[in-house]
């Protein structure tokens, strides 16, 4: 393997391919999710897989790891015809993936996790001690009896790595991976990544994060709509030209130039503490925060580490212990239903789309009488609903957040992700709000619609509204926010003026340095000193 | 027979039909399925039990026969659920109304007539120790069947590879299917192995219980265990502490009411229901434990990519 060892910077210098996807095509339906697409690796080589959501990444690896049989087109491993009937088979020729939405079992502990993904023939016995081995040795620390539900994203990452390395994999797929983890986790994943390279492991790693695919990425393949739009060297593109592949437009810079000019705070946190709902929830400790009018103030953190949980007490769908926790345009609010914070003027997105921030099975504008029934718009009067301007909105937000729909009122469920997404935004934004709190407002959006949503958050602060984003995308907060504030188990960190922020500072605040070590305790000595 | 061994005899005869459906169906939900027939697969256990005892004059045919009823229910159910991807909980309802009314038009002509009792073992000395004998050694086979298959599915399922293969199928079939395991087919067998326990339940209703064929002679005792595999926090051990203690608390009931003591038989009758929630929920008071013992999946439909 050693003469296959490729050097950063140039594809590897081989003639005998690892595994080759010829002429690969996958119909759904009428829809061509992969097209003719011929992918190449040689051992050694990270091969970056690049593309926007629904351009049939997760498509090709699927098939690549047998989950899905291909419609057309063969796999070759090692020149040899194969084909791979499902994920066991392709664990035998020695391919190992990591999934984006992870493959674990909550209820189970990190050794039989990893002991489900072995053959039959492994001995469980011994398989804590080679757990704790080549985590070790990766420097991946995990505690074999650790039950998964009690993990951080980061941690259950690391399961799945685990797993696939004592499987001895000679390629690795890796989904999205650096979407929930840290920077500093992900430099770590990256040093595991390369060392595994060097020892002739191919990679192939998806992502969408252009600079990350520059920095590791010996090898790139694009795909646009199922086909392969490039075959590149990323070492010699920018982040532009990659973006330009994968759109096959040029991506708009959204216009974020404006002064910081803060008005009256409009939503204020006060002391926000909270119990875990569940043992599998997350406390909130003692938040404060104030959002002033005009400004986009971003929290940033590693999924799991609070968000739902401080999103769900600003909404209200969970009440907060006392009213004056939460305060939307100055009047206590923490013990008030959804409906009277609606009212007060706030605008709720939640994280999740379908289910949560729309009903899959209603029209659209339905989901927009559910809500927007209590407010001035005059969709329902003693009761009954008026259709007429349900539609009427409905035609308004559709036509001005660009939603592109079959049917002019179809089922939510009937939307691509994007398109849900840039509606139920619409749908807040188009209340003119003067407090909106987003969830994860582009996530698993196209980059075309993520600018669209952008823009539109960044306007709105503009035309004098506070606007509060939850998410987990940097570049994003980087890209909106006046001020960025950090949560990392359920504790909120100061909110810093974005200028003064630099990622590895975020980084730092991500994995806790902001924590109070002990929060009782630092309640007594406050005690104590008062 | 001093009184109390008759009471502890006649316990643990109440309880063990309880705990055999129940333990069935404890598997079955381990897996992901809700499996609401148990009442329909006890029931037919119990006529073709009896029928192929009363045929063959052999009981231990008719056990046989009760697990293949039951068996041959739940691989109905598995179809419409499993490969037809029917709702669960609407199948099992419909289960357990087919059983019942199967099992009427196959035990019409049965009615009435004199069963073949399953006979208690015979051990030489050790049934005939005062007291103890009787209630340890003196019992039929499947009051022992019943202990084991305690023992065994906790074994199978918390230490075993299939145990673990099963739990994890009900706690994320995308993932397990995901990992290359075969979610409809670890289910199929799993609610396959609920109907054999059903049926077994059902045949020691009608030969060793009564020994006689009665329509819906059941009385419920399905919808019982089914309660006792959500209260058990899908535990064998607390599904049989469950199990007896209805029984326990059941059978007192009869005996105070059979002494006259003036409490109201309507309450008394509710007793075991009312004392076995609050004793599992005292119980299963640890909510960690609880959630992680909850099989995620249940009642969910899979349906694999293609």
């Amino acid at each position: 393997m050693g003469d296959h060892v490729s050097t950063k910077g140039g594809t590897a210098a081989t003639t005998d391919y690892l595994l080759e996807a010829r002429g690969i095509t996958k119909m759904f339906g009428d829809l061509a999710a992969n097209d003719d697409v011929t992918l190449k690796l040689a051992p050694g080589e990270i091969h970056a897989l690049l593309g926007e959501n629904g351009a049939g990444k997760s498509t090709l690896v699927k098939i690549i790891y047998g989950s899905l049989q291909p419609t057309a087109g063969s796999l070759h491993w090692l020149g040899q015809e194969v084909s791979i009937a499902n994920p066991a088979a392709a664990r035998n020729l020695g391919i190992g993936m990591v999934f984006q939405h992870f493959s674990l079992f909550e209820a189970l502990n990190v050794v039989e996790n990893i002991a489900l993904a072995l053959p039959k023939d492994t001995d469980i016995k011994d398989l804590s001690q080679k757990i704790s081995d080549v985590s070790k040795e990766y420097g991946l620390p995990l505690e074999p009896t650790a039950l998964v539900a009690d993990l951080s994203v980061g941690e259950r990452q690391r399961i799945e790595i685990v797993r696939c390395l004592l499987q001895e994999p000679r390629l690795l797929i890796m989904d999205e991976p650096t979407a929930v983890l840290t920077p500093q986790e992900a430099d770590q994943l990256f040093l595991t990544l390369e060392r595994l390279a060097k020892e002739g492991c191919a990679v192939l790693y998806i992502s969408h994060r252009l600079d990350e695919v520059k920095r590791l990425c010996h090898d790139a393949t694009i795909l646009r709509m199922g086909k392969v739009v490039g075959q590149v060297d990323p070492q010699k593109e920018t982040a532009a030209s990659l973006a330009r592949l994968m759109v096959g437009a040029d991506v708009h810079a959204i216009n974020a130039n404006r002064e910081h000019k803060p008005g009256e705070t409009l939503l204020k946190l006060n002391r926000l503490s909270q119990d875990a709902d569940g043992p599998f929830g997350v406390s909130l400790v003692d938040i404060n925060l104030d959002v002033k009018a005009g400004e986009v103030v971003a929290i940033a953190g590693v999924a799991g580490n609070g968000q739902s949980e401080l999103f769900d007490a600003i909404s209200g769908e969970r009440t907060s212990g006392t009213a004056g926790a939460v305060q939307i345009d100055a009047r206590d609010s923490g013990l008030d239903t959804i409906t009277q914070r609606r009212r007060n003027g706030a605008g709720f997105v939640p994280e999740e789309r379908l289910g949560h921030g729309a009903v899959p099975g209603l029209s659209l504008s339905e989901n927009i009488v559910l809500t927007r029934h209590s407010d001035d718009a005059g969709l329902s009067k003693s009761g009954f609903i008026n259709r007429e301007s349900a539609i009427a909105i409905n035609e308004r937000i559709t036509r001005d957040y660009d939603v592109r729909k079959g049917k002019p009122d179809p089922e939510a469920r009937s939307l691509s992700g994007g398109n849900l997404q840039k509606f139920v935004v619409g749908r807040e934004l188009d209340r003119k709000p003067k407090v909106l709190v987003i969830n994860q407002p582009t996530w698993g959006v196209d980059a075309g619609a993520a600018a669209l949503i952008r823009q539109a958050m960044i306007d709105l602060a503009l035309a004098g509204s506070a606007v509060l984003v939850i998410s987990q995308d940097l570049d994003e907060i980087f890209e909106i926010a006046d001020r960025i504030a950090v949560i990392s188990r359920g504790q909120l960190s100061e909110a810093f003026p974005a200028g003064d922020l630099t990622l590895e500072k975020i980084g730092l605040l991500m994995a806790g340095a902001h924590e109070k070590k002990n929060p009782d305790a630092t309640g007594t000595n406050e005690k104590v000193s008062a | 027979m001093d009184a109390t061994q008759a009471v502890i005899l006649t316990i643990i005869t109440a309880s063990t039909p309880l705990l055999l459906a129940a333990i069935g169906e404890l598997v079955t939900e381990r897996s992901g399925v809700l499996n609401l027939g148990v009442e329909g697969m006890m029931v037919m256990g119990a006529v073709c039990g009896f029928a192929a005892a009363y045929t063959t004059g052999n009981p231990y045919i008719g056990i046989l026969a009760g697990v293949l009823g039951g068996v041959a229910l739940s691989f109905f159910f598995a179809i419409l659920t499993q490969t037809l991807a029917t709702n669960q909980v609407a199948t099992g309802l419909a289960l357990t109304l087919l059983g019942l009314g199967l099992s009427g038009l196959i035990g019409e002509s049965f009615v009435g007539l004199p069963g073949v009792k399953l006979q208690q073992l015979s051990i030489p000395f050790l049934s005939t120790i005062p007291f103890i004998g009787p209630i340890l050694f003196g019992q039929d086979i499947l009051v022992y069947t019943s202990i084991a298959l305690i023992f065994g599915t906790t074994y199978v399922l918390f230490k075993t590879r299939i145990g673990l293969i099963i739990r994890s199928v009900g706690d994320n079939h995308n993932s397990a299917h995901a990992l290359g395991y075969n979610v409809i087919a670890v289910r199929y067998a799993c609610i396959m192995f609920g109907g054999a326990c059903s049926g077994l339940s059902g045949a020691y209703l009608s030969l060793a219980y009564t020994p006689q064929w009665i329509e819906n002679m059941t009385a419920g005792r399905g919808w019982v265990a089914l309660a006792l595999v959500v209260f058990s926090t899908w535990l064998p051990k607390r599904l049989a502490i469950g199990a007896y203690l209805f029984g326990a608390v059941w059978i007192m009931g009869l005996y105070v009411q059979a002494l006259g003591f003036g409490i109201p038989s309507q309450f008394l009758s509710s007793l075991p229901y009312v004392v076995t929630i609050i004793a599992l929920v005292i119980i299963s008071g640890n909510k960690t434990l609880t959630r992680v013992n909850t099989p995620a999946c249940i009642g969910q439909t899979f349906v694999p990519d293609r």
